[in-house]
């Protein structure tokens, strides 16, 4: 397989040709290279990273309000969390919320570029430059407007929907039901993240060769086993990778769901990972708990890039 | 995927429109209603058409002095994450693709995990630090972490730019007498500068649209980035009321840039969140 330009060499490139010249001063010139980005990482990163390892282990209360170092308390703050039945919801919330909306993405994504490979070009250009300006809606933007469209008393939702024959909508706050809040949360973030699946898919569809089609309806493929044996196939890495992102993606909502509260009713109920966390410690400033349940979504997210990683390392090589 | 046309196709067509109608229509709806005033937006019917529209929610924004305070606020955190950034995992990308060295490997699995982090698991530990060190509210204290936030992913883009130059080249100059640095400069820069500008305008757009980490650390109301400037910006007055054609004219303000620069780079990007999986 050939590459695209910026995934040519990776981690098992070939060595560069061999410089004589240059040979006794290279040791160090590339470490020198790396020095500043690392240096960046380690501060920005690398500190707050070891600081919230040690510290999911040590008791913030009332005392450490008035000064007084945080005990070390070993596991107990990662106890108190798999014991509290309100963490364990959260944790089940976010979970569902990412299976549901990764999804629902991928399969509107995939239908959506399989779609665009059966229009005529004028349709299918329509339709992309549509996709592309919702992508690129920044996520603020994309929560105040949504927020407006729902609005209970003036939002062009409830008029339109009020159309339907035994559907009176208008005053309806689709932000009061935590089963509504979320589904809510789901549909906007869905809408904003199809764009990007179906674009990918799209262009990977087009990889495949017409060559290999004709072939395969000349062995006698019917539509099914095309899809079945010749498409998938060609397709099955750029699948996998982008719902790995999707999952990766839909479990960092933090902003998404701060701002669908402050829109609409904020408590426990509407609560996932993120929001959660906040409240645990800049809200209660519980911050040993707040960092054990920090360290859960950061593990639970690695084990989930680590996917992610070997397939792209894996696209990268072939 | 027959090469044969379908019998539904104009049924498809249909299908498409509607669809591209639906995904852009809450970007049109923040547009048109931000042309509109707060007599004709609380109406019982929705106005379809900005016809009528006038500027004033957009005058009413400009002239609110919390929006500019944001946009310097926004301008300078960008500016200072963006120029820094870009050095930084400029030359991180050239010691990637141009040399062989210990800890290569693990630097690069270390530059894609910490891409992935949530900012909600790290976000308690950053507030903690920045605060320890005096520097919440402050440009600094954003920057610090924005910077370790977009490198990585800049790092990555820029890496691939770089492998796409031939050390040859580099060579042939070195040949008819460049020195190492002076090929560099001569041959290799040059032909990176389209990675640049897209790297570039990637960072910023991170930078720009980032709210989570700034609603940590950024709580005052002298210090809000933009983003932050929008959410407090919707929010209910003291009597209830939700000015929306203001609102929309502050979104549309906050987001026309952003979808300007995003499809001058959108290609780019892709790829490398994608590596070679789609072949471009």
């Amino acid at each position: 397989m050939t590459t695209s330009a910026p995934a040519r060499e990776l981690l098992d490139a070939p060595p560069p040709p061999a410089r004589p010249r240059t040979r006794r001063k290279r040791p160090r010139l590339p470490y020198l290279l790396i020095a500043p980005a690392l240096l960046a990482l380690l501060v920005g990163m690398g500190y707050p990273l070891g600081w919230q390892v040690l510290n999911s282990f040590r008791e913030y209360g009332l005392a450490q309000q008035f000064g007084e170092a945080p005990a070390w308390v070993g596991l107990d703050n990662y106890i108190a969390l798999l014991t509290d039945g309100g963490f364990w919801s959260v944790l089940i919330k976010s979970v569902a919320f990412m299976a549901v909306t990764a999804l629902a993405t991928m399969v509107i994504g995939i239908g959506l570029a399989v779609l665009m490979k059966s229009i005529p070009s004028w349709s299918r250009i329509a339709l992309q430059i549509a996709m592309l300006v919702a992508w690129a809606m920044p996520i603020v933007a994309q929560m105040t407007v949504w927020n407006w469209l729902i609005d209970d008393r003036n939002g062009v939702l409830n008029y339109l929907l009020s159309y339907l024959p035994g559907v009176d909508l208008v005053g309806h706050n689709w932000l009061v039901d935590p089963w509504s809040f979320f589904a809510v949360a789901s549909i906007i973030i869905t809408w904003a993240s199809v764009p990007f699946v179906a674009l990918s898919v799209y262009a990977g569809l087009t990889q495949v060769s017409e060559e290999v089609v004709e072939a395969a309806q000349l062995d006698g493929a019917g539509g099914f086993q095309m899809l079945r044996r010749v498409t998938l196939p060609i397709l099955r890495p750029i699948l996998v990778i982008l719902l790995l992102l999707q999952l990766i993606w839909d479990l960092r909502v933090y902003a998404q769901i701060e701002l669908l509260q402050g829109f609409g009713a904020a408590g426990d109920k509407y609560d996932l990972l993120g929001t959660y966390i906040y409240g645990l410690g800049i809200g209660q400033g519980h911050f040993g708990v707040a960092a054990a349940a920090a360290m859960i979504v950061l593990v639970f997210t690695i084990a989930l890039s680590w996917f992610y990683v070997r397939e792209l390392i894996k696209e990268d090589q072939s | 995927m027959t090469t044969k046309r379908s019998p539904l196709r104009p049924l498809f067509t249909v299908l498409a429109l509607v669809l591209a109608v639906m995904w852009v229509f809450p970007v049109y709806w923040m547009v048109n209603s931000s042309f509109q005033t707060s007599a004709t937006i609380s109406g019982l019917t929705p106005t379809w058409l900005p016809t009528s529209g006038s500027w004033t929610n957009y005058r009413a924004v400009f002239s609110d002095s919390t929006f500019s305070g944001a946009l310097g606020m926004s301008l300078a955190v960008t500016g200072i994450a963006l120029v820094v950034c870009l050095v930084f995992a400029f030359l991180g990308a050239l010691a990637v693709s141009r040399f062989r060295f210990r800890g290569r490997k693990s630097f690069v699995l270390a530059v894609i995990l910490v891409q992935m982090l949530p900012a909600e698991a790290m976000f308690i530990a950053q507030y903690k630090m920045i605060s320890g060190l005096g520097l919440l509210n402050s440009i600094a204290g954003v920057s610090i972490i924005y910077i370790a936030m977009v490198v990585p992913f800049t790092l990555w883009m820029l890496r691939g730019f770089v492998a796409g130059v031939p050390a040859d080249l580099e060579e042939a100059a070195m040949m008819d007498g460049c020195t190492r640095f002076g090929a560099f400069m001569r041959v290799t820069f040059p032909l990176l500068a389209p990675g640049l500008v897209a790297s570039g305008v990637y960072a910023y757009l991170q930078v720009w649209n980032e709210f989570a980490l700034a609603s940590v650390i950024l709580t005052s109301d002298q210090s809000e980035t933009l983003p932050l400037w929008l959410r407090n910006f919707a929010q209910p007055s003291s009597l209830g009321m939700i000015e929306w054609g203001q609102v929309m004219a502050g979104s549309t303000l906050v987001a026309i840039p952003v979808i300007v620069f995003f499809m001058i780079v959108q290609g780019r990007m892709t790829s490398g969140l994608v590596g070679g999986a789609v072949k471009g």
